[in-house]
């Protein structure tokens, strides 16, 4: 098995998804079988093979720097669980 | 079933247009066939109040002799769409209550061109899915059944309830999204015709992101014709998505001339894969004989690293969506789930608010993404994703177009591939690579499994090129001549 129980509970902690005792053991099966398919793109060589940046190849277009949007305090913060006065509202992150 | 919702778009707009029915007529005929069809689940939202007035607006201005492409044209919208004052949730229970204050590019264009809206459409949580059982929402319920079987089926995924929906006549048309297959198989599996068009052809702004270098935007319709009109009222540069590419959109539906003499048709080999069924060989055979007579040449074509697109895309896509759902925190909208501390509430929240299928993508995306393996996995994939769009710009050398099955079985039973995620990614074998090396693909109804379900072909164009894939499309429809329905056994 390519990824074993720990690694769940570490990738687990790094993707901020909390994963409870009952749940590691089948996601470390579920998680190695993928990978463990994946595993086959080590046959194909790729030594002198650019990865793919974009469809087209076409490079990103320039905009002006400008403000072109902005004033919308109340629309930014219409869906937050937690709001007040115009700010997101967050648990205590300083002591 | 009434006579109105028998139309298909391009009729119903050339009666709106000549005054012969109202859109009122239409929506209302609509409405009344949505809410009759909840047996479906193919709504996660109904919008009828709104889709009446916009309805009433579309009849003021066909009145006039006004009105755009598609005015009072009623349309089901894939719940991936944003739409202001509407909930959008991508079927998730992570943005249970999301009401945008903003409307999507695609989705504005349609309303610009007078389309009316019936309400929101079930799909695959966040699009990760290709039965749509993965919705928050529920399972949605093909409208077909096999011959003599009472098993509920899957409509496809993701957009399941856009396939649904315009198979089972709830919807005149539908949006849709494909970021693997998610429009073309779908389609497949209900009889529908879904058109993935090039990536950079429709805006992804305002449309929620799953895997941003895959993700495309296209329609759902009962006809090739009808995914012409939806689709270039659905296309078109948009300074908002820095990846929408600034080329003029043709006029699709002039593209069907149904001449196709002399046209080179590539077969690629290494798409008959071990184990497929003997009437997909057969309807793909077909599909050729159908080509052939009607003046093409067919070629055979080899796209040799075909086999290593399905892993190759289990590495970028969940990749990307690890990275485009770092938003969902409890903080900006959605769900908040309490915690001892602000990390505590991230991961609370994301626990309870993300469905299985989801966490296992995140979770494979943050691994791959991780320290000391974006090399091996990431990177490595880009470069099969390169060697994939050469398979392909070679091909091109010598045909205009590839014919291809849509996906490698006809439509399976609600639960019966949920317990083994990569049984379940196979379904994408014929549509992924479409996706990696952003071509435009669509798949159209051509025939009919021995138990009676509908069976696809797809057909795969040149970078922008969608109008030999329309013209080519249009050719195969005419000649499968599919005209088959779904009994009605959803209607209450």
């Amino acid at each position: 098995m390519s990824v074993d129980q720990n690694t769940v509970r570490h990738i687990a902690r790094l993707a901020r998804i909390a994963v409870t005792d009952e749940e590691v053991a089948p996601l470390a099966k579920e998680l190695s079988s993928i990978l463990d398919w994946v595993e086959q793109l080590g046959e194909v060589n790729t030594d002198n093979v650019e990865p793919m940046a974009s469809v087209e190849n076409l490079a990103l277009p320039m905009r002006e720097d400008v403000v072109t949007d902005g004033n919308i305090q109340d629309q930014v913060t219409k869906n937050a669980p937690g709001a007040d006065d115009g700010f997101f509202a967050v648990p205590k992150v300083v002591e | 079933m009434t006579d109105l919702t028998k139309l298909t778009l391009a009729e119903a707009r050339d009666k709106l247009k000549a005054k012969e029915i109202t859109s009122s007529e239409l929506t209302g005929a609509y409405i009344k066939e949505m809410e009759g069809a909840r047996a479906l689940n193919a709504y996660v939202l109904e919008t009828a109040e709104k889709a009446a007035e916009m309805a009433k607006a579309s009849d003021a201005r066909l009145q006039k002799g006004e009105g755009g492409p598609l005015e009072g044209i009623p349309l089901g919208i894939k719940d991936l769409f944003c739409t202001e004052g509407v909930r959008t949730t991508a079927c998730s229970h992570i943005l249970d209550g999301f009401t945008p204050t903003y409307e999507s590019t695609v989705t504005s264009q349609l309303w610009r061109d007078g389309a009316v809206m019936l309400g929101k459409l079930n799909n695959d949580e966040f699009a990760m899915g290709s039965s749509n059982e993965t919705s928050y929402y529920g399972a949605v319920t093909n409208p077909w059944k096999g011959k003599g079987e009472d098993k509920a089926l899957v409509p496809g995924g993701s957009s399941g309830g856009s396939s649904a929906a315009v198979a089972a006549r709830t919807a005149l048309a539908a949006t849709a999204t494909d970021t693997g297959g998610s429009i073309r198989q779908p389609a497949a599996f209900t009889g529908t015709v879904g058109i993935k068009p090039t990536y950079g052809r429709c805006s992804r702004w305002g449309i929620v992101a799953f895997a941003s270098s895959l993700d495309q935007a296209g329609p759902i319709t009962r006809t090739v014709k009808d995914a012409a009109i939806m689709l270039k009222s659905m296309s078109g540069h948009d300074p908002k998505d820095s990846t929408s590419v600034n080329q003029p959109v043709p006029d699709f539906e002039k593209a069907l001339t149904g001449d196709i003499k002399g046209l080179k048709v590539g077969i690629p080999r290494e798409y008959r894969v071990e184990g497929m069924p003997e009437e997909i060989e057969k309807l793909w055979a077909q599909g050729i004989d159908w080509l052939k007579a009607a003046g093409a040449e067919i070629v055979d074509v080899s796209l040799p690293h075909t086999k290593y697109a399905l892993p190759a895309y289990y590495i970028v896509a969940p990749a990307e969506a690890s990275s485009n759902l770092a938003r969902y925190d409890g903080v900006r909208y959605g769900l908040r789930v309490e915690g001892n501390d602000i990390t505590d509430m991230y991961e609370k929240t994301r626990a309870a608010g993300f469905g299985a299928e989801v966490k296992r993508r995140v979770l494979i995306g943050t691994y791959v993404l991780s320290a000391g393996y974006y090399d091996a996995y990431y990177i490595k994939a880009q470069k099969i994703r390169t060697l994939i769009a050469q398979d392909f710009k070679q091909a091109y050398e010598k045909v205009d177009v590839l014919l291809t099955p849509t996906a490698p079985s006809d439509a399976f039973g609600i639960g019966e591939k949920t317990d083994d995620p990569l049984s379940m990614y196979l379904n994408d074998v014929f549509t992924v690579t479409v996706n990696l090396a952003g071509l435009p693909g669509i798949s159209l109804p051509a025939g009919l499994s021995t138990r009676g379900l509908p069976l696809g072909l797809q057909l795969i164009g040149r970078a922008f090129d969608e109008e030999t894939l329309l013209r080519t499309a249009g050719v195969l429809e005419e000649a499968a001549g599919f005209n088959a329905e779904p009994d009605a056994w959803w209607r209450a």
